[in-house]
């Protein structure tokens, strides 16, 4: 449906629909404002102050994401007042938390003394596990923006490494709010919430517990969504040290339930280091589950099968292909011949592909010549 | 499905039955929350647990296990009575509904309240709700199915569907959710015993004929295949000499341990082809190791009929090989060469012999998935199933009786049990049982018992009980839940110490052939001196 209403962006003429914001129209025309707090498919919050841009004739910058789009509206995205406010949001946010990143310290003569304490506080002795990864960092080095204008605060809170699958930093956390959204508007878990009031703000799961005496089930979607270093995968401290090499993604699809989530694979050496959703198609939009995020260790699993077992008097030993396939060949022959093909039967796999089920059954019918093809849909 | 998953979000009215979407399908469980939280809809739940999604639901249902076509039909006498039935849509797409009239009938709330122990109240207040919806979404899951009466129970949600003009409709449908990756997938491509891929019908010569001159042999068996119920059977019995398994633990995951166990060891010859040695392996005469998904490319087709890549990252441990290669590399030593290049070839196959597929290629799903029936290359799929007319033309309206499970609680064996999954644990555990984590968070069996059963029992939360049943007894912690509902007991089955399935009923259902996982009687007894 084409729209009449047209508003302004930095000069140019964009329509938009009745309910659209300006970071809406600006996102979809490709103009770049840049967000830090805001979630696409969550109510927006304007709480980052990141996305501000000049309308003319309002009182103050407008955050983009929380702004109405109006007929007529002029808006400018870039003017000095627009990049002075955003770099000096930056410089507050640098401050609020613990960002021990070299953002803090473009020139090492400035480290302060805070900034040395904090780093042999507990537990951060090492760089922060998102480095590079970061959407703060990212900010700080394109706005030019360092942490060295405002004193830092004192780190407030414990790290919490208590359950199986998150840390919890939340001395590196800016309260962008972007956890919160995803816990409680897109999984609806319901598990985490802004807590205490002020300059005591935190994000706190049922009443400032850890998260395992919480009602988060660990789907990780706030790890997904948090732009910095406070929510972090466990295996993300022990794994992702730059220094052990690039990793490379591979978009598949999960292997445990029939939803058909949309997965990353982040792959180090041939080590799988991480797995995150796929944003922006379905089924699952960047969703994932406890199951699919962080259970992907069987895939390394020392356990795993290497080589063909065939048993004999009552135990396994290691065989090679040849045999092993010669075996069955001679073995399944004999029975065919013997006992007629429908005494052979094959449970082929809701777990393989489907190029494999039709291999599979293929083989049943065409090969051994038996319609005794099933598999465990039922159970 | 008949739908897409991204309907729920579109439906007034979602009624949920037989499935613990929270746990077994999370990410699918956030489209019914967010249905409910930020679109207004409402939740009808039917399940005796009070699972998670009780506390979306705008009416919570706790029917005795076992008592679903009784429900049913008496939300259908509501319906009709009433006059709340979409009149013009059955007059239109279906046939047969006197059949369901004559049925329903006798089914009064009162009536059902009897079998189900629902208050008619509450079933009559659900009946309207899901009836006075523009677009309702049934949403069911091996709860419905696993039942001896389980096709009974998917043909009555179809009825309830149907009659209130649900089938067809955007936001609407009747969508089971599968369990497994590719569940779908695998019957899509012909692993059952009565059909070829795309469900065309073995029993039909003309298929056969057709698929004999595909795969280029002269002549295809006519007779229909075992499943594997009955393939355990004919192990025992011992008509059966050989079976090749592939990627599954029939161990752990069929019914009645003690007959698999059994029935596999009676076996001249038992191949399994895994990534790990399961419980099933260790039976095994011959063991292959196979590729995980993270090794292999290849399709998986999801719940909503999605045909989605799957993307080799990782190079096979050992010499682990794609499960396909293993097989070409067995048929070629019988005499009949499979030479695929690799698993786009083999795509290529399945979409000349498969109509529903006859429009895949992986070109097409590189950024994203495609639904099937997709009938060309320029055919966009298939999101929602039998929009202007059903597939078979005509919707039909089946009259079902209710009947009981094949065994109720009695003196001996006094409880309800009924079995399923936890958030984090997966099927028989091969895969999740690797995961550090998920261990922690979900270590050991247990059984969930009501606050009532326990103190009844002199049970105490975290202590050991022996659960026996006709076919055979676990140990496992007891945990005191108000998920549980009074007289009725949940155990997982992931758990090889502790396997629920030696306690499991296998009578099954007369046409699906499904277990009746879902319902037996059981008897719990204090360990004296403890374990």
């Amino acid at each position: 449906m084409e729209s009449k209403e047209t508003l302004f962006i930095d000069g140019k003429e964009y329509p938009f629909q009745a309910g659209e914001t300006v970071l809406n129209v600006a996102q979809r025309n490709g103009i770049d404002i840049p967000t830090l707090c805001f979630m696409k498919n969550a109510s927006p919050t304007g709480a980052c102050r990141m996305c501000v841009v000049e309308v003319r004739g309002a009182r103050t910058l407008l955050a983009a994401c929380v702004t109405p789009a109006a007929p007529k509206m002029v808006v400018k995205t870039n003017t000095p007042d627009v990049m002075k406010s955003r770099r000096l949001n930056l410089e507050l946010l640098l401050s609020s938390g613990h960002h021990n990143c070299l953002v803090q310290d473009l020139d090492m003569d400035s480290w302060t003394d805070f900034q040395l304490r904090s780093l042999k506080a507990d537990g951060h002795k090492d760089i922060c596990p998102v480095y590079g990864d970061c959407r703060l960092q990212e900010l700080a080095i394109k706005y030019q923006v360092r942490g060295v204008r405002f004193e830092p605060t004192e780190p407030r809170h414990k790290i919490e490494d208590v359950n199986p699958f998150i840390v919890r930093d939340l001395t590196r956390c800016i309260l962008c709010g972007r956890c919160v959204q995803a816990c409680n508007e897109v999984q609806v878990n319901n598990a985490i919430s802004y807590g205490y009031r002020g300059t005591r703000s935190k994000i706190v799961a049922s009443g400032d517990r850890a998260l395992k005496d919480s009602d988060c089930v660990f789907c990780g979607e706030c790890v997904q969504a948090c732009p910095v270093g406070a929510l972090v995968p466990v295996q993300d401290i022990l794994e992702n040290d730059p220094s052990k090499g690039e990793t490379r993604l591979v978009k598949t699809t999960c292997s445990y339930c029939g939803v058909g989530c949309q997965m990353y694979l982040h792959v180090r050496k041939e080590k799988i280091v991480k797995v995150t959703g796929v944003e922006g198609i379905g089924p699952n939009y960047g969703s994932l589950c406890v199951k699919g995020r962080f259970g992907y260790s069987f895939i390394n699993s020392p356990e795993r099968l290497t080589k063909p077992l065939i048993k004999e008097n009552g135990a396994f030993r290691e065989a090679s292909w040849d045999e092993a396939l010669n075996l069955i060949q001679t073995r399944l022959g004999k029975i065919k011949k013997d006992t007629g093909p429908d005494s052979i039967a094959f449970l082929v796999s809701a777990r393989i592909t489907n190029e494999e089920n039709y291999v599979a059954q293929k083989f049943a019918r065409a090969v051994i010549g038996t319609n005794n093809v099933d598999h465990c849909a039922r159970l | 499905m008949t739908n897409p998953i991204g309907d729920i979000e579109k439906a007034q009215v979602i009624l949920v039955t037989g499935s613990n979407t929270t746990e077994n399908h999370p990410v699918l469980s956030s489209y019914i929350k967010r249905a409910v939280t930020q679109k207004g809809a409402k939740l009808i739940l039917v399940d005796p647990r009070r699972i998670k999604l009780a506390d979306f639901a705008a009416k919570w249902l706790r029917p005795t296990l076992g008592t679903d076509v009784a429900w049913i039909n008496g939300m259908m006498n509501v319906i009709l009575k009433e006059g709340l039935y979409d009149e013009a849509y059955v007059n239109s797409r279906t046939v047969g509904l006197d059949d369901v009239k004559k049925v329903v009938e006798k089914y009064t709330p009162e009536f059902v309240e009897k079998i189900t122990g629902i208050p008619a109240e509450e079933l009559k207040a659900a009946a309207r709700l899901y009836a006075g919806a523009k677009a309702g979404s049934i949403i069911y899951c091996m709860g419905i199915t696993q039942h001896t009466c389980g096709t009974d129970n998917v043909k009555s949600l179809a009825n309830l569907a149907m009659l209130c003009g649900n089938v067809g409709i955007e936001g609407g449908g009747v969508n089971p959710l599968r369990g497994q990756n590719n569940v779908q997938g695998a019957c899509d491509m012909g692993g059952l015993p009565n059909v070829y891929t795309g469900y065309q019908k073995t029993s039909d010569p003309a298929v056969r004929k057709r698929m004999a001159m595909a795969w280029g042999v002269s002549n295809l068996p006519d007779s229909t295949g075992l499943t594997v119920m009955e393939m355990m059977d004919g192990a025992h019995e011992g008509t059966l000499k050989a079976i090749y398994i592939i990627g599954e633990n029939p161990i752990l995951s069929d019914p009645d341990q003690r007959h698999v166990k059994e029935g596999l060891g009676h076996l001249d010859f038992l191949v399994v082809q895994d990534i790990f040695l399961t419980e099933t392996a260790r039976l095994a005469d011959v063991v292959l190791p196979s590729a995980s998904f993270a090794e292999k490319d290849g399709t998986f087709t999801n719940t909503e009929r999605k045909i989605q890549r799957v993307r080799k990252a990782l190079t096979p441990p050992g010499e682990a090989k794609e499960d396909w290669a293993i097989i070409a590399d067995l048929s070629t030593r019988m005499g009949y060469p499979m030479n695929y290049k690799d698993a786009q070839e083999i795509m290529a196959e399945i979409t000349r012999v498969t109509p529903s597929y006859c429009g895949i290629n992986y070109n097409r799903l590189e950024q994203d998935g495609i639904f099937w029936p997709c009938t060309g290359t320029d055919h966009p799929g298939t999101p929602c199933l039998h929009m202007d007319s059903f597939t078979c033309g005509l919707g039909v309206f089946h009259g079902i009786e209710w009947i009981p499970p094949a065994e109720v609680p009695d003196e001996q064996f006094p409880l309800y049990l009924t079995t399923g999954r936890v958030l984090y644990q997966y099927h028989t555990g091969t895969m999740t049982m690797k995961s550090e984590g998920l261990n922690r968070l979900a270590p050991e069996s247990f059984v969930e018992i009501s606050n009532e059963d326990a103190s009844s029992l002199g049970l105490q939360d975290g202590e050991a009980v022996k659960l026996s049943t006709r076919r055979g007894a676990i140990t496992a912690k007891t945990r005191i839940s108000l998920k549980a509902k009074s007289g009725t007991v949940f155990v997982p089955f992931h758990y090889a110490g502790g396997p629920a399935n030696a306690l499991t009923n296998p009578a099954i259902d007369p046409v699906s052939k499904i277990p009746e996982y879902k319902v037996c009687a059981v008897k719990i007894e204090k360990i004296q001196g403890g374990i």
